[in-house]
């Protein structure tokens, strides 16, 4: 008879070991997976987790590029897991990362060609400001309405990706684009694009923006009253009531710090990376961004890690794709796999395992 | 009946409840898995692998009827790992749910390389006589195929058995209140895990009617978000039965209306209207939640909390 | 920041040489990039067909490698330098969206060849290619024109960008010439790629009175709507005859094999250089399939002589007299339109009802 006792406080060794257990479970059942797709195991993991680190063709590329793929991922993740921790539930990052994107291209788009170097302020501040405002939707149907903020975020994102699409087609079309879709490309715009900070690093004002992210929750969990609020009211609804906390203002401030960082993650993606409004500009960041949260355990340090991990596999799947002819679907499933894996092991930090009977029943 | 001109109403009737067939089929079982406490938003992941496990038995058996079978045990076994995660090793459900989505991406389009392009056998429609051939009505309740009439059924019979039956009230118990159904000696990790099988199998059978009849191809990613407004549906629904028909008919009409109204050639923002099933969604359910009580919506207390039995 | 600059000189200078060897007895190393999944039964799927005629016309003179999926932007980008770094000799990007990461991507990489399909943009190492998919609308606007009964035709659009309204308007001109009652209806789906929504837009429109239906979306969706419900209907991208054996009246095919074949060749030969070419029927990239037994006899070779005509250079789909929706005139009498004109197109010609979003 297995059974489970929990532990007082989670054990900081399976804390830290765990991660490296399902990375190693992963790596076993996706190979298996690999193999039985008539591909070589070994190659098939180490082109994955070991060449876009350390293989000398790619390594010097790679390595900074993990910093462009995880930057919106961390950023996004930090503003999910405050909500996430009080039980406020924002799953539409998605559509707050493109309203961001809009609102700021807006702005970029409206100087265009002036050049001053308070444009891109301005597209940041509305970058941000969009985000929120999308965010604020689902808050104050929530304070106001009681309306479930899961489904009004999520519902959102389909609307926000209707908008983009039309802005992309319509108002925001490049009039120089010869009547295809698309913006003007705004990393080519130097008043209003976010380049490389420092040439072969992969820092641009986003990545340091989920820097800065990752350093402002950990403070705000972890010192301000605000923190405790938080956690608190995620652990224990009643007693945050009898402590003061407002319940309102609570969803108000988590769903709003989410939807302006994810606002912010889009514009700093629109003006650098991806450079334009296009029909599909977002790709699944705000998804993501939630399981990223999660494998970080909704703490910030953590997050960091887990969004540097999610973006190594992103990474090694694309090289594993055109080196191995894995096809895309294997290297989705292997993500989902390690997800799992990560999820399931998690247990051994939270209880202790007993094997035999109880010793007191 | 003609509305907006030349748009029959009855015509339209008919074809969003074809419409809303697969929503309709994953919400009511997410639902139920809801009812007991749990939140599983691998809802699409569970839909795309049973339209790729239904459309793959029935290429090889050549029978729609064993596809949607096989579809309905790929759907609840992709979510029994859904169900050992969260209840056995007690892994956090949101986070699961999602990572379900992608490995059911991923997943489905592994098996599914071989079907690209092939044609599925066909599934007879059920027209039923006499009364098919009925004015109007005739065309909207009597000349389905078979699986619509299962979708009505299903909703009728989970709506009498959480009323109604013993199975219904511990579902409930356990979804309201897990540590005292327990005490009560409910086996609440059993319950739940079978829930949510029961979930899988229906996003299953919802996932195969887009493959099998809808479409009826197989194609990767093929859902295309269907999944996700399943959820939303439960939510709307407040977790009542007939509410989920309610809801996935009004979303797959507003879906279907707006087709509708630009192929009879009405001078409409397309792309502004394209957004209107998510916004009268909202708007509904707006309108529902405002004004009520707590308990009238009617949430699960449990919804999404692990259970560790104590002692 | 020395040693980096050491190692990626160093690594430069390997691949420069790695190149060299290549080009003497190491297969040619041949890359494409999807935004869709291959199973897509549609775009990307169709690229891919390509990719497979390669490997089977070279053989073990060529390798070809792909990544799916790959949305476009940053992630592009990331691939396509990873390709270059990996030692690809010529890569294929296939979407419109690629453009300006294939530009930036050459840029850095001049000894690697690129080809962006559908955009506008070269250098002296990015070719682009494009298709005159109008070629085949206005073949399959004529068959359409004589068949319908009712005199309205449906047809289902993605998003209103210049590819899909060339197509409207092709279809339209020739089905109008041949039934001067003809009527549209378009329908837009505001997705390249949704089979329920696109069923939907079908059994709207057959609601609406059309009996034939011609699609710019992928999925197979509105064929098989299409033979459920009794009407006719055209395949697009692929031969969807196998969903819709009585209701496919024939189908446009893209055809990218034997333009992938004639470059890669060009690559082996050292013959390659930067073009911006647009091949239409002549050139096999755009493929009608044998028209079906349900149409009449003089139908099916009016149109294959209209194909044969277009193929030949005799006869160009968009030629005057035409005027724009709004009655201004767009072309004189004799006059053609210039491929300019084409590739940006934003308006209806005029008859047409609706207006295209904007």
């Amino acid at each position: 008879m297995i059974r489970l006792i929990k532990r007082p406080t989670p054990s900081r060794f399976w804390t830290a070991a765990t991660p490296v257990l399902a990375v190693l479970l992963t790596m076993i059942a996706g190979g298996l997976m690999f193999a039985a797709l008539g591909k070589d195991p070994v190659a098939a993991i180490r082109t994955i987790f070991y060449d876009p680190l350390f293989d000398p063709n790619f390594a010097s590329y790679s390595r900074p590029q993990l910093l462009v793929k995880a930057g919106p991922l961390i950023l996004i993740a930090v503003g999910l897991s405050l909500g996430f921790r009080a039980g406020i539930w924002n799953i539409g990052a998605e559509g707050q990362y493109i309203i961001g994107a809009l609102c700021g291209a807006a702005v970029g788009l409206a100087f265009y060609p002036a050049e001053g170097w308070y444009i891109f302020p301005l597209m940041v501040m509305a970058g941000a400001l969009g985000g929120w405002a999308w965010a604020m939707i689902p808050a104050i149907l929530k304070t106001r309405f009681n309306t479930n903020e899961i489904l009004v975020s999520l519902l959102l994102v389909y609307v926000a990706q209707q908008l983009l699409a039309a802005m992309a087609l319509g108002r925001m079309r490049n009039p120089q684009g010869g009547g295809f879709p698309g913006s003007r490309n705004l990393s080519q715009y130097p008043a209003a694009s976010n380049p490389e900070l420092i040439a072969g690093t992969g820092m641009h004002w986003g990545v340091v923006a989920a820097f800065i992210a990752v350093i402002a929750g950990y403070i705000l969990l972890q010192r301000h009253m605000l923190g405790f609020q938080i956690r608190l009211s995620g652990q224990a609804p009643r007693a945050a009531r009898f402590a003061g906390v407002n319940p309102a203002r609570l969803v108000v401030f988590c769903l709003g710090v989410s939807g302006a960082l994810a606002g912010l993650a889009g514009l700093f993606e629109v003006t650098g990376p991806a450079g334009q409004i296009t029909i599909d500009f977002n790709s699944g960041y705000g998804f993501t961004a939630i399981i990223v949260a999660f494998l970080g355990r909704l703490h910030p340090v953590g997050i960091l890690l887990a969004g540097l991990l999610m973006a190594l596999t992103y990474i090694g799947g694309e090289l594993a794709q055109f080196m191995l002819g894995i096809p895309s679907a294997a290297i989705q499933a292997f993500q989902g796999m390690l997800l799992f894996f990560l999820l399931a092991v998690d247990l051994l930090s939270n209880y202790r395992i007993q094997l035999g009977r109880p010793e007191v029943a | 009946m003609d509305i907006f001109g030349s748009i029959n109403l009855w015509v339209l009737l008919a074809s969003l409840m074809v419409a809303a067939t697969p929503i309709l089929l994953a919400a009511i079982g997410e639902l139920v898995v809801e009812k007991a406490g749990v939140l599983n938003l691998g809802v699409e992941g569970m839909m795309i692998t049973g339209a790729i496990c239904g459309f793959a038995v029935a290429v090889e058996s050549g029978s729609p009827a064993l596809g949607f079978l096989g579809a309905a045990v790929g759907g609840a076994v992709l979510s029994l790992i859904f169900g050992v995660l969260t209840q056995v090793l007690l892994a956090n459900q949101v986070a699961t749910g999602l990572a379900l989505t992608l490995f059911g991406l991923g997943f489905s389009a592994l098996i599914g390389q071989g079907y690209i392009g092939v044609r599925p056998p066909a599934m007879p429609r059920l027209d039923i006589p006499v009364l098919a051939e009925l004015p109007g009505l005739g065309r909207v309740l009597f000349r389905h195929d078979v699986i619509v009439y299962l979708s009505i059924a299903l909703v009728a019979g989970v709506w009498a058995m959480l009323r109604y039956s013993r199975i219904g009230l511990i579902l409930r118990a356990v979804g309201e209140n897990h540590d005292a159904a327990h005490a009560l000696g409910y086996k609440v990790v059993r319950i739940r895990i079978l829930a949510i099988m029961f979930g899988g199998a229906c996003a299953g059978l919802g996932g195969a009617y887009l493959s099998l009849i809808r479409v009826p191809q197989w194609t990767e990613g093929m859902t295309a978000g269907a999944g996700w407004i399943a959820l939303a549906i439960v939510v709307f629904a407040s977790w009542r039965p007939w509410r989920a028909l309610l809801g996935a008919y009004l979303f797959g009409g507003i879906a279907v209306l707006q087709l509708n109204l630009q192929a009879a050639g009405v001078r409409i923002p397309v792309e502004y209207l394209s957004m209107s099933p998510y916004l009268i969604t909202i708007l509904v359910l707006v309108i529902m939640s405002s004004g009520r009580s707590r308990a009238a919506l009617n949430a699960p207390a449990s919804l999404g909390k692990s259970f560790h039995a104590q002692g | 920041m020395k040693v980096t600059q050491l190692l990626a000189s160093a690594a430069m200078a390997l691949g420069l040489a790695a190149s060299a060897a290549m080009a003497q007895d190491d297969p040619v190393k041949v890359g494409f990039i999807y935004v869709g999944p291959i199973g897509d039964f549609g775009w990307s799927h169709e690229h891919n067909i390509g990719r497979l005629a390669v490997e089977e016309h070279f053989g073990d003179a060529v390798e070809t490698t792909y990544v799916e999926s790959v949305p476009e932007g940053a992630d592009a980008e990331r691939v396509l330098t990873q390709m270059a770094l990996s030692g690809h000799d010529l890569i294929f990007t296939t979407s419109f969206g690629y453009m300006d990461p294939t530009i930036n991507v050459a840029q850095r990489f001049p000894n690697v060849k690129f080809e962006h399909a559908t955009g506008y943009k070269t250098a002296e190492n990015v070719a682009v290619y494009n298709a005159r998919f109008y070629e085949g609308r206005a073949v399959i606007g004529h068959i359409a024109g004589k068949m319908t009964e009712t005199n309205k035709i449906g047809y289902i659009g993605s998003y209103p960008i210049p590819e899909v309204i060339q197509g409207i308007n092709a279809a339209y001109i020739h089905a109008k010439k041949a039934n001067p009652d003809v009527q549209f209806s378009v329908v837009w789906a505001y997705s390249w790629f949704d089979p329920a929504k696109e069923a939907d837009a079908a059994n709207a429109l057959i609601e609406q009175g059309v009996d034939v239906i011609m699609q710019h979306t992928d999925s197979t969706a509105p064929m098989t709507i299409a033979e459920d419900r009794g009407i006719v209907a055209f395949g697009q991208a692929s031969d969807m005859a196998n969903f819709g054996p009585n209701a496919q009246l024939t189908a446009i095919v893209d055809n990218w094999a034997p333009y992938y074949i004639e470059r890669v060749q060009a690559v082996i030969d050292g013959t390659w250089e930067s073009h911006s070419v647009w091949h239409g029927i002549a050139e096999g990239m755009v493929e009608i399939t044998p028209i079906s037994d349900r149409v009449p006899e003089d139908v099916r070779a009016e149109a294959e002589a209209l194909s044969a005509s277009i193929a030949a250079g005799e006869y160009h789909p968009f030629t005057g007299p035409l005027n724009r929706q709004d009655g201004t005139e767009w072309l004189a009498e004799g006059e053609v339109a210039d491929d300019e004109t084409l590739l940006g197109m934003n308006f209806y010609v005029e008859g047409l009802q609706g207006e295209i979003p904007q």
